[in-house]
């Protein structure tokens, strides 16, 4: 990624995603009454996540990549947030794993 | 409350670290990453953006998935409008910090008073911490260098996973996300089953996609899914 490219990323998602907070004062609400479209609203963040965390496990661009080190590191991950663990014990835990096993 | 506000921006903090690290490591230079912590300022859409970038994928396809995630800080800001009564720049100001925390501990209070209160609170010591947070991050990733070597690769996913572990589970996020819904014209109450079919499609079609389409449209593939799961039919025919 080129650092023009970065900029307009970092300044278009800033740009739009104060518009789509704004909208919600100024908008009448009528437009936003539907349940329907609420909750696909409220369940976008569910798909999304889901998605990102398949690729960024998986695919080094569009291939799929089975890196060990990383696999296991998420997988070390995924029992922590299955315990409960804080946000950053998991954070930690992931990367600490995944940077021993690269080391040996 | 100002107490439970501050803890609610240090706790936040631990997110920022993690998305200044996430953000130098798909290649945004630490202005970059802080600039978006600044004006963006909603986590997941970053995170979001970030990780699109890191697997390669188009600024379009970041912008596309990193625009879905924060359609939902508009259901907030619907429902905090009356509750905040603001106008002029306080309302321009407020748009800025309208993101789950100031909304979930704004909604969270027993009169309109406390709300504000809570509101402003909350949102001062999450835009502080998060920026704080942002910057340390950022410095630390690009100090530290290849961040495979640490992990990082690892971390991510790891961290997205804890992201989307409570909305998986009966109760916990939905607790804001509920109140919020409550706006105007009631939510069918969902339980834990519609999420988890939701995450489960939508890895699928990620998985499926990954070889055959460029990288960052299984992401924006699998949020288009929604759509279809969710049946928007109905739509148009209002009750």
């Amino acid at each position: 990624m080129t650092t023009a490219t970065g900029w307009v990323v970092v300044l278009l998602s800033g740009v739009g995603c104060y518009a789509l907070k704004f909208a919600g004062y100024a908008m009448p609400q009528r437009w936003f009454g539907h349940p329907r479209l609420r909750s696909l609203i409220e369940l976008m963040p569910v798909a999304l996540l889901s998605a990102l965390i398949v690729v960024e496990t998986l695919a080094a661009g569009r291939h799929y990549d089975w890196n060990t080190a990383r696999l296991v590191g998420f997988g070390v991950g995924a029992i922590a947030v299955r315990r409960d663990a804080p946000f950053i014990v998991v954070v930690a835990l992931a990367a600490a794993t995944a940077a021993t096993l690269r080391l040996l | 409350m100002i107490r439970d506000a501050v803890g609610v921006g240090v706790a936040v903090g631990g997110y920022g670290v993690a998305f200044g690290a996430a953000s130098i490591s798909a290649g945004f230079s630490p202005a970059q990453t802080s600039v978006s912590s600044l004006l963006t300022f909603t986590g997941g859409t970053q995170f979001a953006i970030a990780g699109v970038i890191a697997g390669g994928g188009t600024a379009a396809a970041a912008l596309g998935s990193g625009y879905l995630l924060g359609a939902r800080n508009t259901l907030y800001a619907l429902r905090l409008k009356p509750v905040l009564g603001v106008r002029g720049w306080r309302r321009a100001v407020g748009a800025l910090v309208t993101i789950d925390e100031s909304t979930a501990m704004a909604l969270g209070q027993a009169n309109p008073g406390l709300s504000r209160l809570a509101f402003w609170w909350t949102a001062g010591a999450v835009y502080f911490f998060w920026n704080l947070a942002t910057v340390l991050g950022a410095l630390g990733a690009q100090a530290l260098g290849d961040p495979r070597r640490f992990g990082l690769d690892a971390a991510v996913p790891a961290a997205f996973l804890a992201l989307l572990a409570p909305r998986l589970r009966a109760r916990a996020v939905p607790d804001n996300a509920r109140d919020v819904s409550r706006g105007a014209g009631a939510v069918p109450r969902q339980t834990a089953a519609v999420p988890r079919r939701v995450a489960l499609v939508g890895a699928i079609i990620a998985v499926a996609l990954i070889p055959v389409t460029p990288p960052g449209v299984p992401v924006l593939a699998a949020c288009l899914s929604l759509a279809v799961v969710i049946d928007i039919r109905p739509l148009r025919r209002r009750p």
